[in-house]
């Protein structure tokens, strides 16, 4: 039977549970007056909850060991004492024959699998009617105990809460199981880079050319210097440098200065602008922006003006994290006590005056706070960097130059045809992990920056 | 008292000395020049947008539109089919076996063979007269002239952007040319001829994708946000289930792609490029998106609602699913269409397990091969082919159109069912 079909019958069992447990537990209703518990819906799902959940972790647990049960079971075979000593042939061998009888493949390499592959089929479907029939029973058998439980007095309520309050416990588990994930996959992978190369070596390094790598010494082409340079002058200098001026100056404008109308038509704007894909960024860089950026770098007689610029693509870049930094500007600065604002131009002060003096300072830890949440976006930012900046790493000051970025290479590495094990794959998960504790350093430092000021004025 | 009078007697400040004048022209022309950088501001900002998408609509707009060459067609003799074979399933083989291809390129031989003949025709116009031939088998049986779509050299000449060689072609041709709605960019999918590529296999590929991410990210992120703002304890475990919140919003995407490439793919062998690893991925990345909106949502209720459901001898569950949820209901759907939003136009996490492969035919199944828009997007605009730089456009108008549209839907429902507590 197949796997789905399985599924649904066991849905169907709850589903007759619970229409049989509810209709059974309202006509306790007729009986003389008692104090309930618990309404008839609550005794369907008690019974359905008992119906499912059992046959449910069972298939679950089953799927994952059912495939080395099969496979022992085929090695038992007479057949199978015919298999090489355990290694690299045996397990070919043994899963040519799976996708042989899976029906996922048609001829064989090695003669062996397919006179295995009827052994295996075999085994499959044994193994497949075993577990059919246990889940199905303990479907019925669990949902026959509950039944039995369903009585005027048995309080099915507290029993149905408080697997919904453990299903409520593990949905807010699964982020910390993220977080462990990402943390333990870069983790792992980057140990493994690190026994290939020295983790000082990785770090500073300074020169970068992953398409030419010796064996002997990966690490002499593998230091990530200019890669770090190249991500912080495209992301912390040249998108700032657009970024925080338009940004703040837009939420200054659009707060202080502008008219009901002209704010309720620009904000929307503004969040059209973040709300844009940042490939389509990334396209309208590299088509328009970066030749535009050449063509100004070879009229301003710049020796290496590249059409994969840094400029472009930290303009472009810059464009993108406006709406960030001219709301996290519009936060903090809408936080200043509207007292500090008044007493400046009850002073005598102009607008412009007091928003130099008194707001801006008032809000600069906000301000500060916001720049470094997106210094951190920009810097995780890829697809922009993708497909404006250079892959040739270079440590210059140029932004005419080619620049490339931690992103950029982490694509590149991964999406050649270099096998998973080899340094360059595994490189790739170094800077991942690089890239993940510099973003969080940032947040935190940025969150504990927010907070502080945040308290000052509450 | 005394010290008062100490100090020298204090003059009113006189504005109308020439000095003070000129002080007070200096700070009003500083006001002025700090609110004209405010305006230049917010108009540089807004001028990039609407030059970012009038640029991508200048281009992508002749995108949607083909070039067709009315050909003249004589099918007597050469593709000889059984009426009873054009009829069902197997007209497609009987059409294709009869040489229909060879001589609808033949035709094109015969009609313009100054111009460039069968060059001329793009590789699906003989699909085109399949098509035509199976809607009125009649047209085996008499000469007949059918529009086809031409070869992407002509096309982009025929736009005005060709080069000397195919715009001499254009020329020759003169009336035989015509334009018309690009039907198969719709409903086709990646291919290598510019002239054949259609975007249907993306949008579906984007759709299973957002499937799986939706049927993730939804619950668990709503059944989190739950916990977290009604029933959790205030302790060092719930702490850390926030903070983790907090920071997986923050983390870029493309360490999302290496989690998927190094978990899914390295560890649980699920099939590469599938639409199913591609939303896994993309679920993780937007559960925190939905937490922290229904949280906000959430804390809006106002208290006195759980109160009265308490009083009424609710449980703190009937509490919760009876009451604040469906009050919550508005805000947490205006923050899960933004999170899915965000993740129908991210590309960088789904380049890194594998859905960057030429992908020819619309996936049928969550495991299949599939590829996403903003992917098919990035793809296209890598090729050289100088007719996919309008596809490329053109896809990036649908993709425009479509988050803008659920964006669209997320204000009205915000302005339109959320309550407003006094």
């Amino acid at each position: 039977m197949s796997a789905l079909a399985l599924l649904f019958l066991i849905a169907a069992l709850g589903l007759i549970g619970w229409v049989v447990a509810r209709a059974r537990a309202a006509r306790f209703r007729s009986s003389p007056a008692r104090r309930f518990s618990s309404l008839p819906q609550h005794h369907g799902w008690y019974v359905a909850m008992w119906t499912l959940l059992p046959a449910f972790v069972f298939l679950a647990i089953w799927h994952s060991v059912a495939p080395a049960l099969v496979t022992d079971a085929v090695i038992a075979t007479p057949l199978g004492a015919a298999l090489p000593p355990p290694g690299l042939d045996r397990a070919a061998i043994l899963s040519e024959a799976r996708n042989l009888a899976n029906g996922d493949a048609w001829g064989a390499f090695h003669p062996l699998s397919e006179r295995l592959a009827p052994a295996y089929a075999a085994a499959q479907s044994r193994y497949d009617w075993i577990a059919t029939t246990v889940a199905l029973l303990l479907a019925f058998a669990g949902g026959a105990v509950a039944f039995l439980r369903v009585r005027p007095g048995f309080s099915a309520r507290s029993q149905v809460e408080r697997v919904v309050m453990g299903l409520l416990l593990i949905a807010s588990l699964i982020a910390i199981v993220t977080t462990i994930g990402i943390v333990a996959s870069l983790l792992v992978e980057s140990a493994r880079f690190f026994q290939i190369v020295p983790i000082t070596q990785f770090l500073f390094g300074t020169h970068w050319s992953p398409q030419v790598i010796d064996a002997r010494d990966p690490g002499a082409a593998l230091g990530a210097v200019p890669l770090f340079w190249g991500t912080f002058f495209i992301g912390a200098i040249i998108a700032m440098a657009v970024a925080v001026p338009l940004g703040l100056m837009s939420a200054i404008y659009l707060t202080q200065y502008a008219h009901q109308t002209t704010r309720r038509w620009m904000k929307p704007m503004l969040e059209i602008l973040a709300g844009v894909p940042t490939v389509v960024y990334g396209y309208f860089a590299a088509l328009t922006v970066a030749p535009a950026v050449r063509d100004l770098g070879v009229a301003l007689g710049v020796r290496w003006a590249s059409s994969e610029s840094a400029l472009a693509a930290g303009v472009v870049m810059g464009v993108m994290i406006i709406p960030f930094v001219s709301s996290m500007a519009d936060d903090s600065l809408s936080a200043v006590p509207a007292s500090m604002r008044d007493g400046s131009l009850a002073m005598g002060a102009t607008s412009s005056e007091t928003i130099r003096r008194v707001l801006v300072p008032a809000a600069l830890p906000g301000v500060v706070g916001g720049v470094l949440l997106a210094v951190s976006r920009a810097i995780g930012e890829t697809m922009i960097v993708v497909m404006a900046a250079s892959g040739v790493a270079s440590l210059t000051l140029n932004p005419f130059a080619s620049t490339t970025t931690v992103t950029k290479q982490i694509v590149d590495l991964l999406t050649g045809e270099a096998e998973f094990d080899s340094a360059k794959t595994l490189a790739a998960f170094a800077l991942g992990l690089t890239l993940f504790v510099i973003t969080l350093l940032l947040n935190v430092v940025a969150l504990i920056v927010v907070r502080r000021y945040r308290e000052a004025y509450e | 008292m005394n010290k008062r009078a100490a100090s020298p007697a204090r003059q009113p400040t006189d504005w109308q000395t020439p000095a003070m004048q000129r002080r007070v022209r200096r700070r009003y022309a500083a006001e002025r020049r700090f609110r004209a950088m405010g305006v230049a501001a917010v108009f540089v900002s807004a001028a990039f947008l609407i030059y970012l998408l009038a640029t991508m609509i200048g281009q992508g707009a002749s995108g949607f539109t083909e070039t067709r060459l009315a050909l003249p067609l004589d099918l007597r003799g050469h593709v000889v089919v059984s009426p009873a074979q054009l009829s069902g399933p197997t007209a497609d083989l009987a059409l294709a076996g009869a040489g229909l291809e060879n001589a609808v390129d033949a035709a094109a031989d015969r009609a313009f063979p100054t111009q460039g003949g069968e060059a001329l025709l793009s590789d699906g116009a003989w699909l085109r007269v399949r098509d035509a031939i199976k809607r009125d088998p009649h047209l085996l049986s008499a000469p007949i002239t059918l529009d086809v779509p031409v070869a992407t050299d002509i096309d982009m000449a025929y736009k005005g952007e060709g080069n000397r060689e195919s715009e001499a072609a254009v020329a020759a041709l003169g009336p035989h040319l015509s334009r018309g709605l690009n039907v198969n960019f719709f409903t086709g999918a990646d291919a290598t001829d510019p002239t054949r590529a259609g975007i249907w296999g993306a949008l579906k590929g984007s759709l299973l994708t957002m499937v799986v991410t939706l049927a993730l990210a939804f619950p668990i992120g709503v059944l989190s946000a739950l916990y977290l703002e009604e029933y959790a304890p205030r302790n060092r475990w719930t702490d850390l289930i926030e903070v983790s919140i907090n920071n997986l919003a923050a983390v870029p995407s493309i360490i999302f792609g290496l989690l998927g490439l190094a978990v899914f793919l390295g560890t649980f062998h699920m099939p590469r490029s599938g639409a199913i690893v591609g939303g896994l991925t993309l679920a993780l990345m937007t559960m925190p998106v939905i937490v922290i909106a229904g949280r906000n949502a959430i804390t809006a209720v106002p208290p006195s609602i759980r109160d009265a459901a308490r009083a009424l001898g609710a449980s703190p569950i009937q509490v919760v699913f009876h009451h604040v949820l469906p009050l919550a209901l508005p805000g947490i759907l205006t923050g899960t269409i933004i999170g899915m939003a965000r993740a129908l136009g991210e590309t960088a996490p789904l380049l890194m397990i594998g859905m960057r492969a030429f992908i020819a035919a619309p996936p049928g199944r969550l495991t299949d091969p599939a590829t996403v828009l903003p992917v098919q997007i990035f793809l296209w605009s890598d090729d050289v082919q100088t007719g996919f730089v309008e596809k490329t456009s053109a896809a990036i108008i649908v993709l425009l159109v479509v988050l803008l549209t659920m964006n669209g839907l997320a204000i009205y429902l915000r302005n339109r069912f959320e309550t407003r507590w006094k």
